[in-house]
């Protein structure tokens, strides 16, 4: 089972606060964060780029989005 | 996989900041108040004025520009399928949060976009209000830190997402089925301004245009002043803060050009010289904002965008204008009001109470 973020329903910037988070929390590796609406989307997108971490891909999951963050 | 949002890349939000800055002056040339080309916390009084919510003779007017904020908004949303039916995170608190976010804008005399409109126009006592937000919004983030949040929305039927957009709709018919009539002071249901701010407007069909503009470019630029602020205290980024420099640099040059741009402390339009509350107003209305997670502006854009508890803030914002002005909350351009102080005091310690109480348990 993949370490997952449920960032749904969140509004700004609790998604962003919850993504940072985990990225202090793991240092490296691959979680998945799950959002709701576009700007969460961009917000956490944005967030992890920035912290070096690299958007491997975004899938459209029921009302939103499932964002896989990685950093090896 | 839907095409690359544009306007979410920095290129894309500093030209929305820039927009705001040649559209707002723009409607201040053409008739719009002194440094309130646009307003949101302003204007939504002025439209609680309107509708007679409170009775301040000098701010009735329904004003075009917040209509059309929201509908541009949900038509932006609904074109590039991000309209997102959702409420249910504490709305109750969101509209406590609304009127003292109104409150404290009306100790300052404007939201964060006037704040900044004002400076652009050479009114230095906005200095003190935008120290103000900062600092209201800084107080926030260690809120933000401690693990406050209002808790998750729920998905919700797309009828109940549409509500505040039907309002305006609703308030723009109103507007045009009972128009100004020269000389008096009230058209059937509608108030209006004879003298002062509310009656000084852009012709309905600019301001609506403009407004309408505005709405759409900011919901897919996410345009926010306090998230501005709140990104770059909390988590060092940008991003939103480029957004309103942006606006901020525009609306200078632009009022230049436009001769509007007069520095300086004293006699400046719809202002006071009072700095501590200019401050301490501005402070209120920062923390308001930062723990509603958004400024008046970008609620308007999410409401418009389907999100009922950012609707809710809207009404509280409203209603907010009503008690402001009707218990004698609101600054003049002669100072603060006669109990000012006393509610910024109350402000502070609902928002504060808000801040400390409500913490993970509902994430």
């Amino acid at each position: 089972m993949s370490i997952t973020v449920d960032a749904r329903g969140l509004s700004c910037p609790q998604p962003v606060i919850m993504t940072m988070a985990k990225i202090k929390e793991l240092g490296s590796g691959e979680f998945i964060v799950l959002v709701d609406t576009d700007t969460s989307k961009e917000n956490v997108s944005r967030a992890a780029t920035s912290k070096g971490w690299e958007v491997k891909d975004i899938q459209p999951d029921g009302e939103g989005y499932r964002i896989i963050l990685a950093k090896g | 996989m839907k095409m690359k949002n544009v306007f979410a890349t920095l290129g894309g939000i500093m030209a929305v900041g820039a927009s705001i800055g040649v559209l707002a002056p723009l409607l201040q040339k053409l008739g719009n108040p002194g440094n309130m080309g646009i307003c949101v916390a302003c204007f939504e009084r002025d439209i609680a004025g309107s509708i007679g919510i409170h009775r301040a003779e000098v701010v009735q007017y329904m004003r075009p520009e917040i209509i059309g904020f929201v509908l541009g908004s949900l038509v932006a949303a609904l074109l590039f399928r991000e309209f997102r039916p959702r409420a249910g995170s504490a709305p109750i608190v969101r509209f406590v949060l609304g009127v003292f976010a109104m409150i404290g804008a009306l100790v300052f005399l404007g939201c964060p976009w006037r704040a900044m409109l004002r400076l652009a126009g050479g009114d230095l006592n906005a200095v003190f209000g935008i120290l103000g937000l900062v600092s209201g919004i800084w107080v926030g983030t260690f809120f933000l830190k401690a693990g406050y949040n209002l808790g998750r929305t729920e998905k919700t039927h797309g009828a109940a997402g549409l509500v505040l957009s039907v309002i305006m709709a609703g308030f723009l018919v109103l507007a045009l089925v009972y128009p100004p009539i020269t000389g008096e002071p009230k058209n059937d249901i509608l108030f209006y301004s004879l003298k002062g701010p509310g009656s000084m407007h852009a012709p309905l069909f600019v301001s609506l245009a403009i407004g309408l503009a505005i709405g759409f470019l900011a919901q897919r630029s996410r345009f926010c002043t306090m998230g501005a602020i709140r990104d770059l205290v909390l988590f060092g980024q940008t991003h939103l803060f480029m957004g309103i420099l942006s606006l901020l640099a525009v609306a200078f040059v632009t009022n230049l050009v436009l001769g509007q741009f007069h520095a300086g402390f004293a006699g400046q339009p719809v202002a006071h010289t009072m700095h501590v509350w200019n401050f301490l107003g501005m402070a209120l209305a920062g923390l308001a904002f930062a723990l509603a997670g958004g400024c008046p502006g970008r609620q308007l854009f999410l409401a418009g965008e389907g999100d009922g508890d950012a609707a809710v803030f809207v009404i509280g914002m409203i209603v907010g204008a009503g008690i402001a002005h009707n218990f004698g909350l609101a600054s003049s351009p002669q100072g603060i009001g006669p109990h000012g102080i006393a509610a910024v005091v109350v402000g502070f310690a609902a928002c504060l109470a808000i801040g400390f109480t409500m913490r993970k348990s509902a994430a």
